[in-house]
């Protein structure tokens, strides 16, 4: 049996690890709230972003732009959007899971990934998988930089002919409590269907049809991956105040485990003191 | 006839402005573009440029670094790379930007032409912010 020092260290140590995660939960909650804020911000750009390139799709045959032809998918480049940092539950593994998975499935295609976080190209950069080697991984610069560095060279390795497509892992928001990990394609770009009662405006257009095309089909796979990355980073603050959150109540409860133990000790401790105490004036007795 | 428009400037970051105007001259490709109600729809690019429009009598400027525009019913709805305000332009920043692309643009023996081409829209960018700021 610990003796009561013992336990008084643990409690001590317990009760600090939890001011500890008690802290990282409130920041995490702080910093979920401002990714929340700056993805629903992002949302009234790209929801006319896609509406303009709905429309102005179902004017052109797909051959009309490079970037919506479909090839046969020989090499795919996969961006993998992950956290810098661990102590957020299962988010890291989930998605890094998902992208195992997705590269295992492809058999014999070349997969070639990019990183966004850290994590993400820990894991494959230890198994040796094949990967774009340019510039850091981790979030080192502001969303939008992240995301129109990442979709200039996706684009530019397609247009070379270096992949016949391009998807995005990452983990979808859905709550604080939920996200779920998914794999979208974002190259070729496959523009949002019209339906078949809303009719087509007669627009003007300025310069050229094909102009506004190559002008707006790069600009939208950034934003996807720019609304990706939002998700993303919402969910990592969301992730991580669950993590904090459950480690903070599985202390409460180890505290009050330990007190309990503690004070066993101690009545055993007195009774056995007492004994002492009763069993000596006996014997003198 | 509507005798207002109404005006919507979103970025990726944010919704800048929306607001019922009178009229309003947006950088366009071919030149500035000017628009009053009733105006066609159009779906447009923007250049580097001031959007400038008039509420009730008062002008007002915008900088825009490039962008989207579409024209529908009376609605304009601009898709902005960024968009700010006069008084939110950060000089200090727009100068160092100058300063930066124009030592690229000197040096042009050493740099690659997409180095040049980013220099020259950068140059572009902070010579309209400084403009705007004055």
């Amino acid at each position: 049996m610990p003796s009561l020092k013992d336990i008084r260290k643990r409690i001590s140590s317990v009760r600090n690890t939890q001011q500890i995660t008690k802290a990282m939960k409130a920041v995490a909650a702080a910093k979920l709230r401002r990714a929340h804020d700056a993805a629903v911000e992002a949302r009234p750009y790209a929801e006319k972003m896609r509406e303009l390139l709905s429309n102005l799709s179902a004017r052109v045959s797909e051959e009309s732009h490079p970037l919506l032809i479909e090839r046969e998918e020989k090499r795919v480049d996969v961006l993998l959007v992950t956290a810098d940092r661990g102590l957020c539950g299962a988010y890291n593994s989930n998605v890094i899971r998902l992208a195992d998975n997705f590269r295992v499935d492809r058999g014999e295609q070349e997969v070639t990934f990019r990183f966004v976080g850290r994590k993400g190209s820990e894991y494959f950069r230890r198994r040796g998988v094949a990967a774009m080697d340019d510039g850091p991984v981790t979030w080192h610069a502001s969303p939008d930089e992240l995301a129109s560095v990442a979709a200039g060279r996706l684009i530019g390795r397609f247009l070379n002919g270096e992949s016949d497509a391009a998807y995005i892992v990452y983990s979808q928001f859905r709550s604080a409590l939920s996200q779920v990990p998914a794999a979208a394609r974002i190259i070729p770009v496959a523009p949002p269907q019209v339906d078949e009662e809303q009719h087509l405006t007669e627009y003007l257009l300025e310069p050229s049809i094909g102009d506004l095309l190559s002008n707006l089909l790069p600009k939208n796979v950034e934003v996807q991956v720019y609304q990706a990355l939002l998700e993303a980073t919402a969910g990592e603050h969301g992730a991580r105040m669950t993590a904090m959150e459950s480690a903070t109540n599985n202390a409460s409860d180890l505290i009050s485990a330990l007190t309990l133990q503690m004070n066993r000790a101690r009545q055993a401790a007195i009774t056995k003191e007492l004994l002492e105490v009763v069993s000596t004036a006996e014997a003198l007795g | 006839m509507a005798d207002s428009i109404s005006l919507r400037v979103v970025t990726p970051v944010r919704l800048v402005l929306e607001e019922q105007v009178d009229e309003l001259t947006a950088p366009g490709p071919l030149g500035q573009l000017g628009i009053l109600p009733d105006h066609a729809a159009l779906m447009t690019t923007l250049d580097i440029g001031q959007l400038s429009y008039k509420t009730s009598g008062a002008n007002s400027v915008i900088t825009l670094t490039g962008g989207y525009a579409e024209v529908l019913d009376n609605v304009v709805t601009v898709l902005a790379d960024a968009a700010e305000f006069p008084n939110e332009i950060d000089t200090a920043r727009a100068e160092n930007a100058r300063a930066r692309a124009e030592r690229t643009l000197e040096d042009r023996d050493n740099a690659d032409d997409q180095a040049l081409v980013a220099a020259e829209a950068a140059l572009k960018r902070a010579l309209l912010r400084l403009e705007t700021a004055e």
